[in-house]
């Protein structure tokens, strides 16, 4: 499919268009969260200031991380449902051994990150479909944060917690920590001649392993890559609940998937975009926000993200309609 | 210590003879409630006390606003953010019923610290600066023991039904039951299933272990597994034991049957979801100056026994729970019992 909708447009006036539309696609992730942006400006201006952004995005910042791990794992193709109940887990170990230990702690979370890199390279050598194998790793991870924090508990380690609490000057730090972490994605994946093969690796996996690429280190370094970033996400997490609980964040496994998709990538392989997707994380987050300040009843608001997501899409289908149309 | 309290129990006489004028201190005044769930009979029937009583409270002009937000999953996350958005409505206070005792406490520290009273109940926080309204299950649980022992002076075997694993309720229930027995040693616990506070579970896992118990003269449980337990029995042809139910309308409706057919007596007891719009007056009464007020409440429970049962049934909603509304004089009255302890 991604080959098919890669076919070279033939004339110059083509060109222009697909160019258009293109960019047009690209600032929809933007625009959306422009958009949501106003509308809670509309409603609450006090929202809308350093303090009002500081706590409504603060949440954002592991949701973010998660989805860009995420969209590491649909680059090459497949589909990771085990990364909200990794989070949790990477959570749980954080607030126990990371902070007690801090050594065996340390050890454990480059543990795991192998273990999202063998779970990629098991996926690639047997070829088995990625969300079997995740779905098991989910309840795999959720054990073991039962069983290494039993009940809620926990504390974030000091200097984990006064990192998340930070307030950097002007711009709040979650909107820091946003870009940052869109930059290092953007420049890794679509800027560096190893991240044009790592997204072939799932946009055209036959040209590039003819080309002499080893698929399976590609689909390694994409997990590992993931695991890292869940890893990054469950501390970043701790750091601002200061407690955890092993059922912390099973919903980012979704949320994370939503980020991608709203962000402008699509589940067929090597079709990602590491700025969209921490848009795609951040408008969803604010999307919360802004159901919770419409007052909508409770009733309707896991409808009202529903909805918020579909009329995005919906908006890029018509898009990419009017591109094929033309 | 005594002429401290005796001096605080004087300002809080105070308070309670200046009401009008009290109220008049809070008309203006945003309280919000952030509830994680609401997809159990017993959360329905806990949404529906708390919206009676605050409209109430609304249209007296006790206070300015009484929103209430639930979160679209159980999420500890979306209710820490949900949090975080209410802070920024500018709510005076905040009602909790939490998805995780400790996970939301970075939450709940920021509202602290922006000047707003949290009052968590059922689901509590273990932020330091927030309220918490208990129940006493472990008490309750004690009082199962002790009302079997009045009716079994000789004891016997029981069986014990579990509740949800790994949450406090359960631990204190369990703990309860412990104490009972200690102190009425003619009883035994000969065996103990997980009925997860749900009918069908508990009549599953009874169904499963009761071909090899001896004869059982109670059931222990912890409610919403009664009549499970009870369907159980029935099903094995063995005799019915005195089974302790926790005032779901199943259980009740299954009691006054047995109760008009053969005379069968037994004791009920849960927690109100109406303690919802206990933890709304506290948090009124902790934005109306009251400065006595402890983190930490108990509430009493609500228990039905023969005598009661026959007014208390039709009141239940099908398929609901016994609760109660708590006007602000009761929840008054619960403040300054718990004062005195």
């Amino acid at each position: 499919m991604s080959v098919q909708s890669q076919v070279a447009p033939t004339s110059i006036g083509m060109s222009r268009l697909h160019d258009g539309r293109r960019l047009l696609r690209a600032v929809l992730p933007a625009l959306s969260l422009a958009l949501i942006i106003l509308a809670i400006w509309a409603l609450n201006p006090r929202a809308i200031s350093y303090f009002g952004l500081t706590l409504m995005l603060s949440l954002a910042v592991p949701v973010a991380l998660a989805t860009v791990g995420q969209m590491m794992v649909m680059a090459v193709n497949d589909l990771d449902l085990s990364i909200g109940s990794f989070v949790g887990l990477v959570g749980c170990v954080t607030a126990t051994w990371l902070r007690d230990e801090p050594l065996i702690g340390v050890l454990i979370l480059v543990g795991l990150v192998l273990a999202y890199m063998l779970v990629g390279a098991m996926i690639h050598l047997r070829n088995l479909p990625s969300i079997v194998v995740t779905l098991g790793m989910f309840f795999v991870w959720q054990g073991l944060a039962i069983l290494v924090l039993p009940k809620p508990g926990g504390h974030a380690p000091d200097w984990l917690h006064g990192l998340m609490a930070v307030k950097t000057p002007l711009v709040p730090f979650p909107i820091v920590a946003a870009l940052v972490i869109g930059i290092v994605a953007y420049v890794g994946l679509m800027r560096t001649s190893y991240g044009v093969i790592l997204r072939g690796a799932g946009g055209n996996p036959v040209a590039v392993s003819r080309a002499g690429w080893s698929l399976l280190r590609g689909k390694m370094i994409m997990f590992g890559l993931a695991g890292f970033c869940g890893v990054l996400a469950g501390m970043a997490l701790i750091g601002l609940t200061t407690s955890a609980d092993a059922n912390l964040a099973n919903g980012y496994t979704l949320l994370s998937i939503a980020g991608v998709i709203l962000g402008g990538g699509e589940f067929v392989g090597g079709r990602v975009s590491p700025i969209g997707a921490v848009i795609g994380a951040l408008t969803l987050t604010l999307a919360g926000s802004l159901l919770n300040f419409m007052h909508i009843s409770p009733d309707w608001q896991v409808a009202g993200q529903g909805a918020i997501l579909i009329v995005v899409l919906a908006a890029r289908t018509l898009i990419n309609r009017a591109g094929v149309s033309a | 210590m005594r002429s401290i309290r005796f001096a605080l129990l004087a300002t809080a006489a105070t308070f309670a003879g200046s009401v009008v004028q009290a109220q008049a201190e809070t008309k203006d005044m945003r309280i919000a409630f952030s509830n994680n769930y609401a997809g159990n009979s017993w959360r329905q029937a806990m949404l529906k006390s708390y919206d009676a009583e605050t409209k109430k409270a609304v249209a007296d002009k006790i206070v300015g606003a009484a929103d209430v937000f639930t979160t679209a999953d159980k999420e500890v996350p979306t209710q820490a953010a949900q949090i975080q958005n209410l802070i920024l409505q500018g709510y005076n206070a905040i009602v909790i019923n939490a998805a995780s005792p400790d996970a939301l406490n970075g939450a709940v520290k920021q509202a602290c610290d922006a000047g707003i009273v949290v009052v968590s109940f059922d689901g509590i926080v273990t932020e330091p600066c927030a309220y918490r309204v208990t129940v006493d299950y472990k008490d309750l649980a004690e009082k199962e023991v002790d009302y079997l022992a009045q009716r079994l002076p000789k004891g016997g075997n029981l069986l014990e039904i579990r509740g949800l694993a790994g949450t406090s309720i359960d631990d204190d229930f369990h703990n309860g039951i412990l104490a009972g027995l200690k102190k009425h040693p003619e009883f035994k616990v000969v065996n103990a299933v997980e009925g997860d506070w749900d009918e069908t579970t508990a009549q599953k896992a009874v169904s499963t272990v009761l071909p090899s118990l001896p004869e059982i003269v109670g059931v222990v449980d912890q409610g919403g597994d009664g009549y499970g337990a009870a369907q159980a029995f029935k099903t094995a042809g063995r005799p019915t034991p005195i089974i302790i139910l926790g005032n779901r309308q199943d259980e009740l409706a299954w009691w006054k049957e047995q109760k008009d057919a053969s005379g069968y007596e037994t004791w009920s007891a849960s927690s109100a979801p109406g303690v919802s719009t206990l933890a709304f007056w506290v948090a009124q009464q902790v934005l109306d100056g009251r400065k006595d007020i402890p983190h930490d409440l108990v509430d009493p429970y609500l228990a039905f026994t023969q005598k009661t049962l026959d007014a208390a049934l039709p009141k239940i909603p099908v398929g609901g729970v016994a609760s109660i509304e708590y006007s602000l004089d009761d929840a008054k009255q619960i403040i300054n019992a718990n004062l005195k302890k």
